[in-house]
C-alpha cells in the first residue's frame, strides 16, 4: 500500500502541476494569440523556441535552468540580489522548469484553436462595437474553449508525467520537490518493488484516464458558422 | 454627405478614390471582382487602415491620415452586413442581436427588438441556433443585428452574393422595406446589376480601383460613357409615381418624374401617389417615327434623340433618349437608324415592349 512519503509525494504532483496550468493558460494565451496573429518574422522564432521542449532531452531543459536558477545564473543573480536566494532546489524552481517543459503542450493546442476562429468573428464583434477586451472574452474565449480544455488536460497531465527536469533542478527533497516520478524512481533504486507497482499503476491509471476523457470527449464544431 | 479618399497599394492591385456619397438613401459600389469594392468598404469601416485616407460620414471624421486621426472600427457608429452572415456561433439568434444592441448607449439607441426583427421576419427564430438556420435566414439575422447598433452608415458587401436565386429573392423585399422604412444611409457593395437596379438611388461605378462614375442610379445607367451601356442588361431604372389603376384590365399607370408621361404596366393595385421603381432595358425600346395605335405595344412615349453609340456589335447602335427629362435608352439596328435618319434633336416615338416593375 501506499506509504506517508507516496502520499506526500502525490500531493506534490497534484500542486506542481495544477499551479503549472495556471500559469501556463494565464502567458500561453497572449503567445498562441499573438502567433496565431501576427505577420512579424518573428513568429518563426518564437515558435521553434516554444516548440524546444518537445525535442530536447528534459536533461538539456534542466542543465540550462540548473545554470540560470543556480548562484552564478542571471536568473540566480537576479533572485539573490532580491533577497529571496536561489531557486534551484525549491518549489519555485519546479514551477519554473515545468512551466517552460509544458509549454508547447498549452501554447499549440490554444494556438491551434486561434487560428481556426480566424479573424472574421474578430471583425464582426468590432464592427458590433466590442473593443479588444470586450472581445476577447465574449468571443474569443468561448470560441476556443475546446482549445482550452485540450490546453489545461495537456498541460497538467505533462506536468504530472515529468521525471528529467525535476531530478536536474529540484534534485529529490521529500516534502519539497519529491514529486511522484521521482519517489516511484527512489522506490525502484531501493528494490521497493511492490510500492513502485502501486504508485506506477496509480500514474498509469490516471494518464489513461485523463486521455481517455480528452480523446473521447464529442469533438465540438470549430465553432463558427 | 459622406465623403471617402483612399490610397492604397497592394503590389499589383491598387486602390485610388475620391468620392462624395449622399448621405442617405442607398448607395450601390458597382464594379467586376477585383475592382475595390469590398477594400472600399473594409476601409469606410477601418478594417483595412490605408496609409492615406480619409472618411468623414455625415459631418463625423472617422480617418484623416494628414491629421492623424483614425477611429478604431468598434468607435464607429456603422454596422456591417458581411458576405456570410457571419454569425457568432456560441450565441443564439437573440444573443447574436443582442451582442450590438448592448454595446450601445441607450440614449443613441434609434432602433429596437422588435422593430428589427419584424422589419426581417425573424421574430420565430430568435431562440434558434445559428447552425439550425437557412442561408437566407442567417443573412436576415446578420442585417437586423447590424441594424441593432443604430448605424449612421450600414455597410453591406454583397450580403446576397453567397445564396441562390431563391433565397436572394426571400431577401430582397426585407432589403426594399430597410430602404422605404429606415433613415440609415446604406452603402451597398454588388457586381449584380439587378440587385443595384432594384435598391440603389445612386451608383458608384468602380474599375480596376478608380471610381470610373458616380451619381444618381437613373442618369448614370442611361450614360451612354460608362461600359454599363455595352451590356447586354443595358437599360435605364425609372422611379415612377402610380396614378391610377385599371381593374377591369388589370393595369397600373404610373407618372413619370416631374412630367405628364404615363407608362401602363401589369400590377397588383397599389395605392396613387405610391412610388414604384422600374426598369427599362435598352432591347425593348424601340422607335417609330409615327404614332402608331395600331399596335399590341401598350407603352409609346414622345422623345427625342440625344446621342448615340456603337453597340456591343457593329449591326447596332445604342440611341439615348429624352422622353421630357426621364432618361431612356434604346438598342436598335444600325439599319434602322439609317432609315429613320435618327439625329440629335429628332423627335419620334419610343415604343416600349417590356417593363420589368423593380419594387
Amino acid at each position: 500500500m501506499l506509504t506517508g512519503a507516496d502520499y506526500s509525494a502525490i500531493g506534490l504532483t497534484l500542486k506542481l502541476a495544477s499551479l503549472t496550468t495556471v500559469i501556463l493558460l494565464l502567458i500561453g494565451t497572449p503567445i498562441a494569440l499573438w502567433l496565431s496573429r501576427t505577420r512579424s518574422w518573428l513568429r518563426g522564432p518564437v515558435g521553434a523556441v516554444v516548440a524546444l521542449p518537445l525535442v530536447l532531452p528534459p536533461t538539456v531543459i534542466g542543465f540550462y535552468l540548473l545554470l540560470a536558477l543556480g548562484p552564478n545564473g542571471w536568473i540566480g543573480q537576479f533572485t539573490q540580489a532580491l533577497g529571496l536566494g536561489t531557486l534551484t532546489f525549491s518549489f519555485t524552481g519546479l514551477v519554473i522548469g515545468s512551466v517552460i517543459y509544458s509549454m508547447p503542450f498549452v501554447v499549440q493546442p490554444l494556438q491551434n484553436a486561434f487560428s481556426a476562429i480566424g479573424s472574421r468573428p474578430l471583425e464582426v464583434a468590432a464592427t458590433l462595437r466590442a473593443g479588444p477586451w470586450d472581445t476577447f472574452f465574449s468571443v474569443i474565449l468561448p470560441l476556443a474553449r475546446p482549445g482550452f480544455i485540450t490546453a489545461a488536460i495537456l498541460g497538467f497531465a505533462h506536468t504530472v508525467g515529468e521525471f528529467g527536469v525535476v531530478l536536474m533542478i529540484g534534485g529529490n527533497i521529500p516534502d519539497k520537490t519529491r514529486v511522484v516520478s521521482v519517489q516511484i524512481y527512489d522506490h525502484v533504486e531501493a528494490l521497493e518493488y511492490s510500492q513502485a507497482h502501486w504508485l506506477a499503476a496509480a500514474m498509469l491509471v490516471f494518464s489513461f484516464l485523463v486521455l481517455l476523457a480528452l480523446y473521447s470527449s464529442r469533438r465540438t464544431r470549430a465553432g463558427w458558422s | 454627405m459622406i465623403q471617402a479618399r483612399f490610397q492604397l497599394d497592394h503590389g499589383p492591385f491598387s486602390l485610388d478614390l475620391d468620392v462624395q456619397l449622399p448621405g442617405r438613401g442607398v448607395t450601390a459600389l458597382y464594379g467586376e471582382s477585383g475592382s475595390g469594392k469590398t477594400t472600399c468598404l473594409r476601409c469606410i469601416a477601418g478594417l483595412d487602415r490605408p496609409a492615406r485616407g480619409l472618411v468623414e460620414v455625415n459631418g463625423e471624421v472617422w480617418q484623416d491620415s494628414e491629421r492623424g486621426i483614425f477611429v478604431p472600427p468598434h468607435q464607429r457608429a456603422l454596422g456591417y452586413v458581411f458576405q456570410e452572415a457571419s454569425l457568432f456561433d456560441h450565441l443564439s439568434v437573440r444573443g447574436n442581436l443582442l451582442f450590438g444592441l448592448k454595446r450601445v448607449a441607450m440614449a443613441q439607441r434609434r432602433v429596437d427588438m422588435t422593430q428589427a426583427t419584424e422589419l426581417l421576419g425573424i421574430g420565430h427564430l430568435l431562440d434558434r441556433q445559428p447552425h439550425n438556420l437557412s442561408g437566407g435566414e442567417r443573412q436576415r439575422v446578420g442585417i437586423a443585428r447590424a441594424l441593432l447598433t443604430s448605424p449612421r452608415l450600414l455597410l453591406m458587401d454583397e450580403p446576397l452574393a453567397a445564396l441562390d436565386t431563391r433565397r436572394k429573392n426571400e431577401i430582397l423585399p426585407y432589403l426594399q422595406r430597410l430602404h422605404d422604412e429606415l433613415d440609415i444611409p446604406v452603402l451597398y457593395v454588388s457586381h449584380s446589376q439587378d440587385e443595384v437596379a432594384r435598391l440603389a438611388d445612386h451608383i458608384v461605378l468602380l474599375d480596376a480601383g478608380r471610381a470610373l462614375a458616380s451619381g444618381p442610379i437613373g442618369e448614370t445607367l442611361a450614360r451612354l460613357d460608362l461600359p454599363l451601356a455595352l451590356g447586354d442588361d443595358a437599360g435605364v431604372v425609372i422611379q415612377g409615381k402610380v396614378a391610377g389603376y385599371d381593374t377591369q384590365y388589370q393595369l397600373l399607370t404610373l407618372t413619370l418624374p416631374d412630367s405628364q408621361l404615363r407608362m401602363r404596366v401589369t400590377h397588383t393595385p397599389l395605392a396613387d401617389g405610391l412610388p414604384l421603381r422600374i426598369k427599362v432595358q435598352a432591347r425593348d425600346v424601340s422607335l417609330s417615327l409615327a404614332n402608331d395605335a395600331q399596335t399590341s405595344i401598350l407603352n409609346r412615349l414622345p422623345v427625342t434623340v440625344v446621342s448615340e453609340l456603337a453597340g456591343d456589335n457593329a449591326a447596332h447602335v445604342l440611341i439615348r433618349l429624352d422622353a421630357a427629362g426621364t432618361p431612356l435608352l434604346a438598342r436598335i439596328t444600325r439599319y434602322s437608324r439609317d432609315q429613320l435618319k435618327l439625329h440629335p434633336g429628332q423627335v419620334l416615338w419610343a415604343q416600349i415592349k417590356a417593363v420589368a416593375v423593380l419594387a
